[in-house]
């Protein structure tokens, strides 16, 4: 759910990062919390946990400048992959306006992709939202993996498995050293921008 | 949950009664937040002193986390949560609806003053954010 505060001149918008456990959805909000001035970042929330694993949820809220003069402030939020966590996930997913869906290419978690996309769209279909219709980018990550003898899935596999239904721009990345995490944070942050300003800023 | 559009009087309603019922009986900070954790209206002590982002977003998700508690023992929701700390008390309140009013107050307040004036601003808080 997008919030327009007329008085102050700001949009809010909530980007939420979604895919299965460990496929570097915190990874990406750390390369961007790093990466930007403090100035156009707040405080990133971490909810600490007993290892490497979110529990609820990460939150970046950054500042991407302004649009027709509204200041345009974003809220990047994770989800904790981890199947049974599904409850967190739904409650992370309200009011959201923009997804980035983060694909595993190692060959063992192929199902793990398939399932956490499943429960993405059952899940906003519970909070009355289409995927389809929502502005959605996907981000084939570690892909660093893949000169290594390890067995990962092409782009062409993962695109065959996650992306034919949606045709969403999709991003090749590796989040820990940073190709492809500002290209895909970028691209979702113009959809979603441009999806909420369509419905209430221009439309008039 | 439908995208919310503020306006700058709605906003300055909403706070002039938050001051005039909380802020002026002591209470340190009074938020309104929404289900997703977006901050509609901010009172009392300012940004600089407290992390308002962050706090709206954990309650919001604490506000899920206790529902899903309420539904376990056959409640449907909670509608207040109280934390107790050694110098300051924060109550939540759900406003009907989607929203939820954050107070802050230290031990020269009394709770049930909280309670009574929150209870009393609850629907005026609704009908101006939501006509």
């Amino acid at each position: 759910m997008a919030l327009i505060d007329l008085g102050k001149k700001e949009v809010h918008c909530k980007i939420v990062y979604y895919g299965a456990g460990r496929c570097g959805k915190t990874t990406n909000l750390l390369y961007i919390y790093n990466a930007m001035s403090d100035n156009d970042r707040g405080k990133m929330l971490t909810i600490d946990t007993k290892g490497d694993r979110t529990l609820f949820f990460d939150l970046l809220p950054l500042n991407l400048g302004k649009i027709s003069g509204f200041d345009i402030r974003i809220q990047l939020y994770t989800v904790p992959g981890q199947v049974m966590y599904e409850a967190t996930r739904k409650l992370v997913l309200k009011g959201v306006d923009g997804l980035v869906f983060v694909a595993d290419p190692l060959k063992v978690r192929q199902e793990r992709n398939i399932e956490s996309l499943e429960d993405l769209r059952r899940n906003l279909a519970d909070h009355g939202l289409n995927l389809k219709e929502m502005p959605l980018v996907l981000q084939y990550n570690k892909r660093d993996l893949c000169e290594t003898p390890v067995p990962t899935l092409s782009v062409e596999e993962l695109e065959q498995d996650l992306n034919q239904e949606y045709q969403a721009p999709g991003f090749e990345a590796i989040a820990t050293k940073g190709p492809g995490v500002f290209e895909t944070l970028k691209e979702i942050s113009k959809r979603t921008v441009n999806y909420v300003a369509q419905k209430h800023l221009f439309n008039k | 949950m439908p995208d919310m559009i503020l306006t700058a009087k709605s906003v300055e309603d909403v706070k002039s009664i938050i001051n005039e019922k909380l802020i002026s009986e002591n209470v340190q900070t009074v938020m309104v937040i929404d289900g997703a954790g977006n901050i509609l209206a901010h009172c009392g002590q300012d940004a600089d002193g407290l992390d308002a982002i962050s706090l709206a977003a954990l309650t919001a998700a604490n506000f899920g986390a206790t529902s899903q508690i309420a539904k376990l023992i056959g409640e449907n929701d909670f509608s207040l949560l109280y934390h107790k700390g050694e110098k300051a008390n924060i109550h939540f309140a759900r406003l009907g609806g989607e929203m939820i009013l954050v107070s802050i107050f230290g031990d020269d307040v009394s709770l049930g003053l909280v309670r009574v004036r929150v209870e009393e601003l609850a629907d005026d808080i609704n009908q101006i954010f939501e006509g």
